[in-house]
């Protein structure tokens, strides 16, 4: 009887270890207001936490018991097409009514709603979890965080008509992508127009690389101003299938998470709703849509590692050569603990992360109630920025990182992995899409510059490691603050170089740089807290760190003008 | 129409993974070595009462549970996964019961709790004594029809249920008047997983018998949500509470009288232990082919 949450307890950890985590419950449970009111609300802080261990603990039965074990029958079956609607694959259906019987649907949404008013660090666990167990299934149950979209943006109408339909169990998708319009989104064609006779918005056209694209409510970017061709033309708006319009022309064939339909859409005249105002789909909407959906990107890279973890542990304890089992060769052992190292690493990023969008969704949601202080005004400001800072870092890292700890499982298998018989070969294909979707690892690198020349990582970088730290770790404190002396070494030298080429070619190097000390001092500030749970990561980990820091740090700071010249392709 | 059904359930210790310390030196369960678990086949059991519920808008599904204090797990468990509550039946008179005694005990609180009861749904068997005689006893004593090996309930509606039953050999579909006792088999539909609010809602609720030594409500942590909520007070049943006849209780009531335990140690020659590792697998395959049974 697997369970992924008692099974993992540095899932556990975070959830019950930071000091932010106190005030995610404070803000998200508005002093406890609703105790009275619903029979399942917490009493106090101690009694949330304690409920979220629990509904964690629930997630963690299900996606070691039910979804896990249907993983490699939902990957070998997959969805399909039949007339213009997605049919599942059997097992996803099993794993939906498993998730939707547990009530694990509208998670963050508030009760009012029928939701769960869980925070978003506890649904990225719940997230992570399910990632684990099966990668693809994983796009499907965690769409239902678009609704978090319509209930900022969507007016009270809205919410009160959609809101508790996904707190049932009904699904989602974000239909944004069209066949030239992929990382640019400013290029969305889709028509939408205003229907006077029948006082409504019609959407024509088509969209592609839609995930889930056959759900029950869909939250579509269209060009709803005539006549324009950039971003400030689009708006965002709501399709309920029941009004019908929008089919499935095919289901595209992918190379991994084979359980998530990807979708070609075909919109004929279909009846939509306004979200929001016109005009704001792209720039505001949208961008907010992807910020929650990178998050989850985070949790599912994470959950990724995790699995790789799993099956290479496994694999190297059983597999003997050489009259041992292949784990008591060092140069196995050395894969693992790197996996392990990055997986710990990538997880600490994840949940700050996470803790910090709780804490600005929490207080923006306040904003909606009531005028907030001017001390709550720069706390949200403050987190906000942590929020916009972070989410880069953690879904381009981890996504990286899921690539890397898949392939390094495969090699764990040897010639086993390269064969189709292990889960090893199913998680490599999965974590394949993580650095591609939702942005691409580049992508994310252009959102996340910023805040190096603006030099707020370093400022962050500085506040971390000003934290007190004990003897023992005294060293590795050091030597992680070398690691951010060298990225302010090359900060400086590419921002003295003052050429944008420069900066450009420089970028993903200092991205990486920023990550990996922000890595390394979260997962030092864990061991310090459970040295037990930690102490073995934080030492491989920065090992691993520093010379990837020490790499880049050679790389940047021999850069220059005529030099990032050869780089350019024809 | 709306149904009232009792589930019976047994907490058990979990035999399906017994480690080397799963025995005392004294033969008995080390119940520290084996977690305490929902006896599988009541959870199937509960699942069918379950879909009745839902198919039955109104049905009240209660569960009861013979055993002591710490049994109300099974209650709360039921209770997340949609049971509207429960008793535990608790009294040192029931100690020592065999499955006659304890089916005396079970249909006296039925009988108490709700003599309306239109079906009363049980496991096949518990496995930590996997006699499948509760039930069947359960049904005799309140004189009604039983059901046994059930493993989907196809229909129940006018005061009839038709079942179909896993027998040897095949399956038997077979038709009851109301009321009656049902006997699932494990390879029935899995029980539906907890569900988050009604543990949020439930995760409190405790018996009586469970408060520590010398406490009252008064004394627990969130001691006014026990004065709120009376849910949260699950429901508690001694020998007297039912009018139990005590000489039918426990081991007074139990004409099973174990003698010796003994280990039997399997000694035909036909087995052969075998590990997993690659030279005794190569070994049997070459005996294998050397007695032609493969190749």
């Amino acid at each position: 009887m697997a369970n992924f949450y008692t099974d993992i307890p540095e899932i556990k950890f975070e959830l019950e270890n930071s000091p932010l985590m106190n005030r995610i419950v404070e803000l998200k449970e508005r002093d406890f207001a609703d105790k009275d009111q619903y029979a399942e609300a917490p009493q106090d802080v101690a009694d949330a936490i304690d409920t979220y261990g629990r509904v964690l603990d629930i997630v963690g039965d299900i996606t070691g018991n039910i979804i896990a074990p249907n993983a490699e029958e939902v990957d070998a079956e997959g969805p399909h097409c039949e007339n213009g609607r997605v049919r599942y694959a059997a097992k996803t259906y099993e794993n939906l009514a498993a998730m939707t019987d547990a009530g694990l649907n509208g998670v963050t949404m508030p009760r009012r709603y029928g939701g769960l008013n869980l925070p978003v660090t506890v649904y990225t666990a719940a997230n992570e979890m399910v990632s684990t167990a099966d990668a693809g299934f994983e796009n499907i149950w965690s769409l239902q965080d678009c609704i978090e979209t319509l209930y900022c943006f969507g007016n009270e109408e809205q919410r009160q008509k959609y809101i508790p339909r996904v707190c049932a169990g009904e699904t989602m998708s974000m239909d944004l992508t069209e066949p030239d319009a992929g990382s640019d989104l400013q290029s969305v064609m889709l028509k939408a127009t205003y229907d006077e006779g029948n006082d409504c918005w019609r959407l024509n056209g088509s969209k592609r690389f839609i995930t889930n694209g056959d759900s029950d409510i869909h939250l579509v970017l269209a060009r709803s101003e005539a006549g324009t061709k950039d971003g400030r033309g689009l708006s965002m708006f709501i399709y309920d299938k029941k009004d019908g319009g929008v089919d499935v022309r095919r289901i595209e064939n992918k190379m991994g998470i084979h359980g998530s339909p990807t979708c070609e859409l075909v919109y004929k005249n279909a009846k939509c709703e306004l979200c929001g105002d016109r005009k704001l789909g792209l720039i505001k909407y949208v961008m907010s849509l992807m910020n929650g959906a990178r998050l989850g990107i985070a949790a599912q890279s994470v959950g990724l590692s995790q699995a790789a973890y799993n099956e290479a542990i496994a694999y190297a304890r059983d597999r003997k050569q050489f009259g041992k089992a292949i784990i008591e060769f060092p140069a196995v052992a050395e894969m693992i603990s790197n996996i392990k190292a990055k997986l710990d690493a990538g997880r600490a990023l994840l949940y700050q992360t996470a803790r910090y969008v709780d804490i600005y969704k929490a207080l923006e949601d306040i904003a909606r109630e009531r005028k907030l202080t001017p001390e709550e005004r720069q706390e949200l400001k403050q987190y906000q920025r942590l929020a916009d800072a972070f989410t880069p870092l953690a879904k381009g890292m981890n996504s990286e990182y899921a690539n890397q700890n898949a392939y390094d499982c495969i090699q764990v298998h040897g010639g086993s992995g390269f064969m189709l018989e292990y889960a090893c070969q199913r998680i490599y294909r999965d974590a394949r899409i993580t650095s591609i979707y939702e942005g691409t690892t580049q992508l994310q690198t252009v959102a996340a510059i910023r805040y190096v020349t603006n030099g707020f990582y370093a400022q962050v970088i500085e506040e971390y490691l000003a934290a007190p730290v004990s003897a023992e770790f005294e060293g590795i404190h050091r030597r992680i603050k070398e690691m951010a002396t060298k990225l302010n070494v090359c900060t400086a030298a590419v921002k003295e170089a003052d050429s944008q080429e420069v900066l450009d070619i420089c970028a993903r190097h200092l991205y990486e740089m920023a990550a990996s000390t922000v890595m390394s001092l979260l997962l030092l500030r864990n061991t310090l807290q459970a040295p037990e749970l930690f102490a073995k990561s934080m030492n491989v980990y920065l090992l691993y760190a520093e010379s990837e820091v020490e790499k880049h740090f050679n790389w940047v700071r021999h850069m220059n003008p005529d030099l990032a010249e050869i780089f350019r392709q024809a | 129409m709306s149904l009232r059904i009792v589930v019976l359930a047994k907490q058990v210790p979990d035999t399906r993974n017994v480690g080397p310390d799963a025995m005392t030196p004294e033969g008995t369960v080390n119940r520290s070595a084996l977690p305490a678990i929902f006896n599988p086949e009541d959870l199937n059991a509960l699942e069918q009462a379950l879909r009745l519920k839902d198919q039955n808008p109104g049905s009240i599904v209660i569960i009861i549970t013979m055993g002591p204090g710490r049994a109300a797990e099974v209650i709360r468990e039921a209770m997340y996964r949609g049971a509207d509550g429960g008793y535990l039946l608790t009294d040192r008179a029931f100690a020592g019961a065999d499955t006659l005694a304890t089916s005396y005990a079970l249909s006296t609180a039925i009988k108490h709790v709700m003599p309306d009861v239109d079906l009363i749904i049980g496991g096949r068997q518990a496995i930590d004594g996997d006699t499948a005689q509760v039930g069947p006893q359960v049904a005799e004593k309140l004189g009604l029809n039983q059901i046994t090996y059930t493993e989907e309930v196809l229909s129940c509606k006018d005061g009839k249920i038709v079942v179909k039953r896993h027998i040897d050999g095949g399956v038997e579909t077979v038709e009851s008047a109301l009321p009656c006792v049902l006997t699932v088999n494990g390879s029935a539909a899995p029980c539906r997983p907890r569900n988050v609010k009604r543990v949020m809602q439930f995760k409190r609720a405790l018996c009586e018998m469970e408060l520590p030594k010398d406490t009252t409500w008064a004394d627990l942590p969130y001691a006014d949500q026990y004065e709120k909520k009376a849910y949260l007070k699950l429901g508690q049943l001694t020998c007297a509470d039912v009018n139990a006849d005590l000489s039918q209780c426990g081991l007074a009531g139990s004409p099973t009288k174990v003698k010796n335990v003994e280990n039997i140690v399997f000694k035909a020659k036909e087995s052969k232990v075998m590990t997993a590792s690659d030279d005794d697998i190569n070994g049997l395959i070459q005996e294998l082919l050397a007695s032609h049974t493969i190749g």
